[in-house]
């Protein structure tokens, strides 16, 4: 963090410890289990950074939500679980908390029970437990977007349209490398029941953490010959990977990375071994879209920016940030409509959530046209059927490269409630009745609706 | 050539060159176990923090030549400065105190390093073209190469280095006997000073080429766990050692990784090394070429 960053921390922590820190009756506030120092720091500036711009944004343009002020404070975590906890056990007494939302898939699993005991939702937007999409049996946690398996289906379904459909992937050959750890190993079923369905051969590859030695794996595909391979890296694993690849003579356009492998900090240091890298994305990265905009002249022009960097605006990272906030605001938007205009508990923003139906007109109208597609959260669909689209980058930048896609999320769905059943099974919980809370949701509202009249 | 026989010897190449890249860590470690006794694992801190701060450098606008000096100025100041304020005033502290001492130490740079430079990735062009050589068949990377050149250079300078300056000779004496080194006349805080600059050095070359085949970024720090088994395979105080043990560990992990990982569920090359080197303690405490202690009861 540059100094001007850290002395700017300090006096906004002096100023909030100062000012008591707590959501007063008409505020809502967010505790950010952020990451601005440490391995994983580059990342965590990005998306805390865009967080925090779009929160300043609805603050300043429309005085919060309804009125309700928004207010977050940090600790830090360094991207370390131990860390995570203790800061959620730290802020977790402040009033009016809406959600949690630490970006970290070690510190989610390790908040699940806290937050399910204390009813606030856990919002892990494309990462965290897959099962955690069937909301029957995780009321709390909301994987918004994209879970691992979707984001599987989606590259396949991507890979797919290259070939000209999917009959056309019999008998093709797909490498996966993957970072040697649970997130690495997590698809690695999907990958074969996909291989299965479609008739591909797929290699899966370990790349032991922290992944910077690749030669023996890429050497591995080199012999193996196959006509894509898949990227499911973290941090350094990603440019070593893209390097590696250029010394093995594998064409860089032949890769396509996971959601952690999209970003400008995996290809930046990989320079021109990256040019032609195509990585799944959930929101498309530029600064064109209305949202970035205002967002520049709403907040940065005023000097109330969180990025140090100007340039940083509308990177992957920031731009997920930004839509991590537009999600977070608009479920507590959603839950104010049945609750009221004021400051809400957790377990009314996590009927927020499970209400956060956002389609293409009302993401327009939101200024994310492009950024994102749309998002259909319910009872028992916590991902919330997120659209991915694929980008290229080009040396400099990434650019949009094929239209949204819909994962498989049928063939999906299956799989992920055999996986929460067992869960449920093994913790001895009873599986909520989506439908009939939702029945109870339209008899509440025509209530509503008569009390009104 | 036969392909599997073209196939085995580009894995084998390729090891010995990733080999080269762990000895290049390791032997800044030698450096300073070899005269002072002390295991610094700042070493890989200090990779990080050269690397940082020359490619913040140059993205600063200044020209290679002068961001290379003034890189080289800065990690000066940062051994001399680790050595008067921390190791210095622990002499004649058991070996665990020292060792905890730079534990603590790679941790102020490693917070250091992103204070001043900033928490950004950062892409290290060192003009070396990496598309590879193809020799029968067989690919080789450049870079490597010359990585490989640049690191049997920084051998081949440390050992005219050991041999024939006085300052090397007084280095050798300080490692066989500090005692009798100090009882003839040897300034052992100058010496001590001399190898941290020399290891700040390394940490430089190191550096520039981690972070060249990395990107430079926080994680560059942990090349340090490439090299630990090198050091215990070739033994602490041997420079020759390190070389080595860095060839074996370098081989032996991406032939066990392509030829027995597929039997063994692949990801092995992050501890077959430490398997290798604990195997070697077993049977030899003081790794390869690493000095055997003879101590009287």
């Amino acid at each position: 963090m540059p100094r001007s960053t850290s002395i700017r921390a300090l006096l906004a922590g002096a100023a909030l410890l100062a000012l008591g820190a707590g959501a007063s009756a008409d505020e809502q506030y967010f505790p950010l289990q952020s990451y601005r120092v440490g391995p994983y720091a580059a990342g965590g500036t990005g998306f805390f950074g865009g967080f925090i711009d779009y929160l300043n944004l609805v603050n300043s343009r429309d005085g919060g939500v309804n009125g309700v002020k928004l207010t977050w404070s940090e600790g830090e975590t360094q991207y370390e679980v131990e860390r995570g906890v203790e800061v959620y056990e730290r802020l977790k007494s402040r009033p009016g908390i809406a959600a949690w939302n630490p970006l970290s898939v070690g510190i989610a699993y390790a908040m699940i029970d806290r937050i399910t005991a204390d009813k606030v939702p856990l919002i892990t937007i494309n990462h965290g437990r897959t099962d955690s999409t069937d909301g029957r049996v995780f009321p709390f946690v909301f994987p918004l977007l994209l879970n691992p398996y979707s984001e599987t289906s989606g590259i396949v379904e991507y890979l797919a349209t290259r070939e000209g459909g999917l009959d056309k992937l019999k008998g093709k050959t797909i490498a996966v490398l993957y970072h040697g750890s649970p997130y690495g190993k997590e698809t690695i079923p999907i990958y074969e029941l996909l291989s299965k369905k479609y008739g591909f051969k797929v290699e899966q590859i370990e790349v032991p953490h922290p992944g910077n030695e690749q030669q023996s794996q890429w050497l591995t595909i080199r012999r193996l010959r196959p006509d894509y391979v898949v990227l499911r890296g973290w941090g350094v694993m990603n440019p070593v990977a893209l390097k590696t690849a250029q010394k093995t003579g594998f064409p860089a356009n032949r890769i396509v990375g996971n959601v952690w492998s999209n970003s400008e900090e995996d290809v930046i240091p990989a320079a021109d071994a990256a040019k032609g890298y195509v990585a799944i994305t959930t929101q498309a990265s530029g600064a064109q879209y209305p949202v970035i905009q205002e967002i520049v002249r709403t907040v940065y022009d005023k000097g109330a920016g969180n990025l140090s960097d100007k340039k940083r605006i509308g990177s992957v990272y920031h731009n997920l940030g930004v839509l991590n906030g537009i999600l977070n605001v608009e479920a507590v938007r959603i839950a104010q409509a049945k609750f009221g205009h004021r400051t809400l508990t957790g377990d009314e923003v996590r009927w927020g959530f499970e209400h956060l139906r956002l389609d293409e007109a009302r993401v327009e109208a939101l200024g994310a046209k492009g950024l994102f597609h749309s998002i259909n959260v319910t009872c028992a669909n916590h991902e919330g059927e997120g659209r991915v689209t694929f980008q290229q980058w080009d040396g400099t930048q990434w650019k949009v490269v094929s239209d949204w896609i819909k994962p498989d999320w049928a063939s999906l769905r299956p799989i992920i409630e055999a996986s929460s059943t067992a869960y449920a099974k093994e913790r001895g919980l009873t599986p909520r009745d989506c439908a009939a809370e939702e029945q109870a949701d339209i008899q509440s509202g025509k209530r509503a609706s008569v009390d009104g009249k | 050539m036969n392909p599997e026989l073209s196939f085995f010897v580009e894995v084998v190449v390729g090891g010995l060159l990733s080999g080269v890249m762990y000895a290049l860590v390791a032997i800044g470690f030698v450096l300073i176990y070899k005269t002072s006794g002390v295991l610094n694992f700042a070493q890989g801190a200090m990779v990080l923090f050269a690397a940082l701060t020359f490619v913040s450098l140059v993205e600063w606008g200044l020209p290679f030549p002068a961001a290379l000096i003034a890189t080289l100025a800065v990690m000066v100041v940062v051994g001399l400065a680790v050595e008067r304020a921390v190791l210095r005033p622990l002499v004649n502290q058991p070996p665990i105190t020292l060792f905890m001492a730079t534990l603590g130490v790679a941790y102020v740079i490693e917070g250091a390093a992103q204070l001043v430079w900033g928490t950004q990735v950062h892409g290290l062009d060192l003009g070396i073209d990496d598309t590879p050589l193809e020799f029968g068949g067989v690919l080789v990377s450049r870079f490597d190469l010359f990585a490989a050149a640049v690191a049997g250079l920084m051998v081949a300078l440390l050992t005219l280095f050991f041999r024939y300056t006085r300052t090397g000779l007084a280095f050798r004496a300080v490692a066989d006997d500090p005692l009798a080194a100090l009882s003839i006349g040897l300034r052992l805080p100058r010496i001590w000073s001399a190898v941290w600059i020399a290891s700040g050095i390394v940490a430089l070359v190191a550096g520039l080429l981690w972070g060249a085949r990395l990107g430079v970024q926080f994680s560059l720090s942990l090349v340090v766990l490439k090299a630990l088994p090198v050091l215990v395979l070739g033994g602490f105080d041997s420079i020759a050692g390190a070389i080595v043990a860095g060839l074996i560990v370098g081989a032996a992990e991406k032939l066990a990784e392509v030829y027995l990982g597929p039997f063994i569920g692949g990801g092995i090359e992050g501890w077959i090394a430490y398997v290798a080197a604990l195997a070697l303690l077993l049977i030899r405490p003081s790794g390869l070429l690493g000095q055997r202690s003879v101590e009287r009861a």
